[in-house]
């Protein structure tokens, strides 16, 4: 009888697994198959050309730019202002304090917060300012949905830092702010996951950007100037009656597959540099 | 036996909110001697060894009255600087907990904070630590490799020498040994005994055979109350109250 529950439960995870990973090849198959005939040298050297927006010929180097700009922008943003609040938390709250609860509640829900919403609140911040859709406020946008994000990966793993070697770090009269270091660099890695993954969401979300970034047919040489991403351009090209203009849509998510696929694979060696000094 | 206290603890009191966790504790604890808190799990000992550097200061909802007076200085007084006590002291605890560096980076760590910046002078402590925890011969071909690679016991010598390079003048052990096999608590064991020399130990044991081996003076603590305090072989072996003779019976046997 446990054998057989044991049987039918092994059968489900492997059934699960599949799933995912059948899943993940369909997905990078269907791209690789449709995106590698539009796929040559001039989509990633060229700015689209004869046709605005989904040029028939070109390639995508604007949207390629404008994307890598957004995404680390806002990546970078998102640390500046994140960093020191999970510091905060962690370091300077006393354990079991209200405002960390506080804090940790509301990254909750803004995480649940689906981006359009972002996109819209960051475009009525913009009006409010009288900017155009422009970089920066893509970036603006951007940064407001990665920073859920990011503090509560970084959170994570802050929590999980023992409290005994902090404890250790104090016990040797070192003040708070120099105990902030070792908090750091015991999570090191968890800022490092934190970072890539805001930088993952960020270059891959459309509905943030669609009001406030803009799109363009020239590469984005300032923060005022419209930026075109990779998502916006997939979706213009899509809804093309042009067939062309179509299969070149699928180019483009095979950039965007391997920009998050290099991220991923960086992350992993990195991660293991970071770890050597971990307890 | 206590005309020369090192640290003085007058009417403490702890609350973890509701729960009374020391209860009016009074007690000398002599310098350059051993003294040992023997005392059944959850009466209180590491709490007590806590608030002798203030490591309660980091939660909130624990209530601390009363005095500890380190050097006639009462720690607990407002205008007190925190870094300046806990640098007095070295505290040991059950697990090691080596800092995510290096191993020379790990004994520098404490020099570098008070000051010393000089890399021959930082040198020169990081050895002459590392000898005096006889860890020397052992790490000297990796000081510059992760502490955590480092087995157990010599992570715990580690983080002796650690707290011994910030030149404390007590030392604080919370079970230090329970974590390590017998040699490496042997080694411990002897360290200690060499240390107590310069320094003032406080030990934190379950084993009674250990606190009679290394201490001078014996603390049972029970229920967050201290039953008795004396010399060792006294306590143990004629101890006055009914409470610390039902705890030390089965050693007597
Ligand atoms: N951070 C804390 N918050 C609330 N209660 C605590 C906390 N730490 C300890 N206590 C409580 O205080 C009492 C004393 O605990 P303490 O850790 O000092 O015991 P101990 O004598 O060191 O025990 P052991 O020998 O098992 O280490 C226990 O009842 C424990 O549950
Ligand atoms: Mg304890």
């Amino acid at each position: 009888m446990r054998k057989l529950e044991e049987n039918i439960f092994k059968i489900l995870m492997i059934i699960a697994s599949a799933l995912v990973v059948g899943s993940f090849f369909l997905i990078v198959f269907t791209i690789v198959k449709k995106g590698l005939p539009a796929m040559n040298l001039d989509m990633i050297t060229k700015t689209p050309e004869r046709g605005f927006y989904i040029g028939k010929e070109g390639g995508i180097l604007n949207v390629i730019i404008g994307s890598l700009y957004l995404a680390l922008g806002s990546s970078l943003l998102a640390l500046l202002v994140s960093l020191p609040i999970v510091i905060y938390i962690n370091l300077y709250l006393k354990t079991g304090s209200w405002l960390g609860s506080v804090t940790r509640l509301s990254y909750d829900v803004l995480f649940g917060i689906p981006s359009i919403v972002y996109g819209a609140f960051g475009f009525t911040i913009m009006i409010y300012f009288g900017l155009k859709a422009s970089l920066l406020g893509g970036i603006i946008a951007v940064t407001l949905l990665v920073i859920p994000i990011m503090i509560r990966t970084m959170d994570e793993v802050m929590r999980t830092v023992p409290k005994e070697l902090l404890d250790a770090s104090y016990t040797l009269g070192a003040t708070r702010l120099e105990t902030v270091k070792i908090l750091l660099r015991q999570s090191a890695v968890g800022i490092l996951t934190a970072i890539l993954l805001s930088f993952g969401r960020a270059i891959g979300d459309a509905a943030s950007v669609m009001f406030t970034a803009g799109f363009s047919d020239n590469i984005t040489t300032s923060l005022t100037d419209p930026a075109p991403t990779l998502p916006l351009a997939i979706f213009f090209q899509l809804s093309s009656p042009i067939e062309e203009v179509q299969a070149r849509a699928y180019a483009s998510a095979l950039v965007l597959t391997i920009i998050v696929l290099l991220i991923s694979i960086s992350a992993r060696i990195l991660t293991k540099r970071f770890s050597k000094n971990k307890i | 036996m206590t005309d020369n206290p090192h640290i003085s603890v007058q009417n403490l009191n702890l609350y973890y909110g509701a729960n009374h966790a020391l209860k009016n504790i009074s007690i000398n604890i002599p310098d350059k001697k051993v003294t040992s808190f023997i005392g059944p799990s959850g009466c209180g000992k590491t709490t007590l060894l806590k608030t002798f550097n203030r490591l309660h200061d980091s939660l909130t909802d624990v209530r601390v009255e009363g005095k500890v007076l380190v050097d006639g200085e009462n720690i607990y007084d407002k205008g007190i600087e925190v870094t300046h006590i806990r640098k007095k002291m070295g505290l040991l605890s059950q697990r090691p907990f080596p800092l995510p560096m290096s191993i020379f980076d790990n004994i520098a760590y404490g020099p570098r904070i008070h000051g010393t910046r000089n890399k021959k002078q930082l040198q020169v402590i990081v050895e002459q630590q590392l000898r005096d925890v006889a860890l020397w011969d052992e790490v000297k071909d990796r000081l510059y490799s992760p502490a955590v690679r480092l087995s157990i016991g010599q992570q715990q010598r580690l983080c002796l020498a650690r707290g011994l390079a910030v030149s404390p003048e007590i030392i604080l052990g919370d079970e230090p040994t329970s974590a390590l096999d017998p040699k490496s608590t042997q080694k411990i064991e002897e360290l200690f005994l060499q240390l107590k020399e310069k320094y003032t130990i406080i030990l934190v044991t379950h084993i009674l055979r250990q606190a009679r081996r290394m201490s001078d003076f014996i603390v049972f603590v029970f229920n967050g109350e201290i039953i008795e305090f004396g010399p060792t072989e006294e306590l143990l072996l004629n101890p006055k109250e009914e409470l610390t003779k039902d705890y030390v019976k089965g050693f007597l046997s």
